[in-house]
């Protein structure tokens, strides 16, 4: 999931001062589940909104719409006419939620109302951590399943930096495991630690976002 | 008493959107300081008392609520 944080009330604040009807469009998927777009966070951050344009004397008019998923054409025709109504819209999906909204109504301001932070995962109740830099090129066959590409801080390809404590935290970030040592531990358990000794070259980073802009197009789905 | 809830962490984690609250209220110009979180349990009512009392000298001291004077201005 991509898991993103709510910008700050101070923030959204100075980004919306200008508008005076604003339709706050939350997201149903990823956003949702780490609480920070959502219709609940939406209700919360507009609420606040308006109390304090208020307080300044002024006057703010919001309209709030959380669609399943904002980076889906489908669902964000849902807006359509909404989008009419207002100064601008506030977007609280992550950043392909808020371009969607942009490519679509190219005569209303789009703003974020979310910093999207990076793919992951939800590793208890209330902490979310991440797996993966989308480097393109997945080499998690050669490393017991685990990303060592994101999960090291140095992003050390082949074996720890051997900085690791005994106990195998990481000494870069000791509320981290050092993903090599937790690397080690499930090969040996699988029987393949042989596999760790495998060299990996220098990654072909072409694959990641340093090569530009990506775009992926499967030509048996191509209309 | 802290830790010691029905829902088990319910106050632990009601303690912490509370300060979220706080902030929020600081930061959009109500006041934090409006919004106290007190753990006690059904049988203190000494310690009711002395709760209530200091929250309501509080709220006296800051006066009413910024957003009540606006709207009751405006009408």
């Amino acid at each position: 999931m991509i898991v993103g944080t709510t910008k700050s009330i101070k923030e959204l604040i100075g980004i919306t001062d200008r508008y005076k009807k604003i339709l706050a469009v939350g997201c149903g998927t990823c956003i949702t589940v780490c609480y920070a777009g959502g219709e609940k966070e939406v209700a919360v951050a507009m609420a606040a909104l308006r109390i304090a344009r208020k307080l300044k004397g002024g006057e703010l008019a919001t309209r709030e719409s959380t669609i399943k998923r904002q980076c889906e054409w489908e669902f964000v025709e849902e807006l359509d006419s909404m989008v009419g109504e207002v100064d601008a819209i506030l977007s609280f999906g992550c950043a392909a939620g808020i371009q969607s909204l942009a490519d679509r109504y190219e005569k209303t301001p789009v703003l974020p109302g979310v910093n999207t932070q990076f793919i992951g995962m939800v590793q208890k109740q209330g902490r979310w951590e991440e797996r993966c830099i989308g480097c393109g090129d997945c080499i998690t066959h050669l490393t017991g399943g685990l990303c060592a590409v994101t999960r090291c801080p140095k992003g050390q390809l082949n074996e720890s930096c051997g900085g690791e404590t005994e106990d195998g935290k990481c000494e870069v970030n000791d509320s981290l495991e050092c993903v090599w040592f937790t690397i080690a531990k499930r090969l040996q358990e699988t029987g393949e630690l042989e596999d760790a000794g495998t060299y990996v070259e220098s990654k072909n980073w072409e694959a990641s976002h340093s090569g530009g802009l990506r775009m992926i197009e499967k030509e048996s789905m191509l209309q | 008493m802290e830790g010691s809830c029905h829902f088990l962490e319910g106050n632990i984690r009601a303690k912490q959107r509370v300060i979220e609250i706080k902030q929020l209220l600081d930061d959009i110009g109500i006041g934090g300081e409006r919004l106290e979180m007190y753990n006690l349990s059904s049988s203190e009512g000494t310690k009711w008392r002395d709760f209530t009392t200091e929250m309501t000298e509080r709220i006296k001291k800051l006066g009413p609520n910024p957003l009540n004077l606006i709207e009751e201005a405006s009408a």
